[in-house]
């Protein structure tokens, strides 16, 4: 009798350890969101992915935190254009907190402590107060975002943050009708952010800035704590972040403590430290330059040497359909 | 040590920076933005060069370091050669050639556009650095390569009009380039009041 030899299973068929032992995570998080068959992070066999690979090795998340970002929802609208790689993505940091070259956040940086967090809420609001993020996240469904970064720089990334609304939470703290601004704040504490010691420095800390509230209610604007699937790095900004994908980057403050809600237009660091450079909308915009390089183009990174990765820069990066009704009647060259 | 074997040294010590970043370059160890890794670096070096050539006459006069002269036209072009590199890198690896970007550029960035009389002047001084120009131009020579002051005015105000976050560059090549430069203004007023 003729044995028929079974066919070979390729390696990357197999379900990893770890995506098994998760089946009832996976389970329950496709029964909580009430979508038979939606597709969540750890589900996906994103081990094959070198800089999923790199997120995973490098995270140093809490035990609560990474089940909940092994819960979150798969991007159904994944930007065609290319992920910038792990490498580069917690390589190459504007924090200035951590010191002044691209490379120093992920250098200096490991002394530093996400975990435990607490975040004040402050201001025009019902339900004032200190939370723990443990407390901030409970019930909240995260979800994979593959968002465009441009930096003012002129420079650009895409990355998949994992995060959630900012709508979702901002709503349970009740905000009244006064609430017109949402302003936010990063820790300062120079045992742990070694530049804000240093008396050569610009910049007024702590770190600031803040939103219109419409802005702030936009179903793109993020909270993140996670990226490639993993607890976000210290140099991203951990353990809980901003991400407005349709302004600068600057715009998207890291390492929250306060949320403060107010009634007038709130100061922010870099338009009080140049506001002939940089606005308080800070919105992409290819048709008003910063005074001292163009915004027309950007260098998508990693851009190669001989062969600079330039592209066009996109109205509100790309986002116009999104958020450009946000802005009617506004002049974007005075309010850049 | 025999003066030849000096050159020699120094030659060899001042090409370091270069051999620093074209190694880092193919070990690909320049981050996601090598572009800008090494217009920065080689700008910082021409700076570097020019502070050094500059210190050559107050190390003669305040430290007896008379051998140091000899030198001094060797740093000069050392200093024209890095910041000829970090002008190429400029244009060739952040522009990518495109003149019709670096015009428009020139025009709208004052920070640019004053390196345009410092590489001219750089270029004019490494032209007539030789024994043969010195010669030929007798007493203008001298009045043509004190323009290294102006250029090193120049320098410092390209990197003081790119300050964003930190003063730490500025002030480190203000203080510098005042001491030196100020050390000339020194001499010079002795001179006229001994007169």
């Amino acid at each position: 009798m003729l044995i028929k030899k079974p066919s070979d299973i390729a390696p990357s068929e197999i379900t990893p350890e770890s995506i098994y032992l998760a089946r009832r995570d996976f389970m329950r998080g496709t029964l909580a969101t009430g979508v038979l068959g939606a597709t969540v992070l750890s589900s996906q066999n994103l081990l094959a992915d070198p800089s999923y690979v790199a997120a995973e090795t490098a995270n140093k998340g809490p035990e609560w935190l990474n089940t909940q970002i092994a819960r979150a929802k798969a991007d159904s609208q994944k930007l065609s254009e290319a992920l910038t790689p792990f490498e580069h993505v917690s390589g190459h940091n504007n924090f200035y907190e951590f010191g002044y070259d691209k490379t120093d956040p992920a250098k200096k940086s490991q002394k530093f402590k996400p975990h435990p967090w607490q975040v004040e809420i402050a201001g025009q609001v019902g339900k004032p107060g200190k939370y723990n993020l443990e407390d901030l996240l409970k019930g909240i469904d995260l979800e994979e975002r593959v968002y465009r970064l441009r930096c003012v720089e002129a420079w650009s990334m895409v990355i998949p943050w994992v995060g959630f609304p900012l709508a979702s939470l901002l709503k349970r703290f009740e905000p009244n009708s006064n609430a017109k601004y949402v302003s936010f704040v990063t820790l300062k504490d120079s045992r742990q952010f070694p530049a804000q010691a240093s008396s050569l420095s610009t910049i007024d800390w702590p770190y600031r800035e803040a939103l219109r509230i419409d802005e702030a209610m936009n179903p793109l604007t993020l909270l993140a704590v996670g990226l490639y699937g993993k607890t976000l790095p210290n140099q991203n900004g951990a353990p809980l972040r901003l991400v407005v994908p349709w302004k600068y980057g600057f715009k998207s403050i890291k390492s929250i403590v306060k949320i403060e809600f107010t009634e007038r237009q709130p100061k922010t660091t870099w338009s009080q430290l140049a506001p002939n450079e940089y606005g308080f909308y800070a919105n992409v915009n290819p048709n008003v330059d910063h005074p001292r390089w163009t915004q027309a183009k950007e260098r998508r990174l990693p851009s190669g040497l001989f062969s600079p990765n330039v592209i066009p820069t996109q109205m509100f990066n790309g986002y116009a359909d999104q958020v450009a009704s946000l802005y009617m009647g506004l002049d974007l060259k005075k309010f850049y | 040590m025999p003066v030849i074997w000096r050159r020699v040294l120094i030659f060899t010590i001042s090409l370091f920076p270069l051999f620093f970043i074209v190694y880092k370059t193919i070990t690909n160890q320049l981050g996601a933005d090598p572009a800008k890794a090494i217009v920065l670096f080689t700008g910082t070096w021409a700076f570097y060069f020019l502070l050094i050539t500059l210190s050559v006459t107050p190390l003669k006069r305040f430290a007896s370091q008379s051998w140091l002269m000899t030198h001094r036209r060797m740093l000069g072009l050392f200093t024209l050669f890095y910041a000829i590199t970090h002008l190429l890198s400029y244009l060739i690896f952040i522009l990518g050639l495109d003149f019709s970007s670096f015009g428009s550029e020139l025009v709208k960035r004052p920070y640019i556009l004053l390196t345009i009389p410092a590489v001219v002047l750089l270029i004019a001084l490494g032209a007539t650095s030789t024994q043969a120009m010195m010669r030929r131009l007798g007493k203008n020579w001298v009045k043509l390569h004190k323009s290294i002051y102006l250029i090193a005015i120049l320098a410092w105000l390209h990197v003081l009009l790119q300050v964003r976050s930190s003063y730490a560059d500025a002030v480190l090549f203000g203080v510098l380039t005042a001491l030196l430069l100020g050390v000339r203004v020194y001499w010079a007023l002795r001179k006229t009041q001994r007169k």
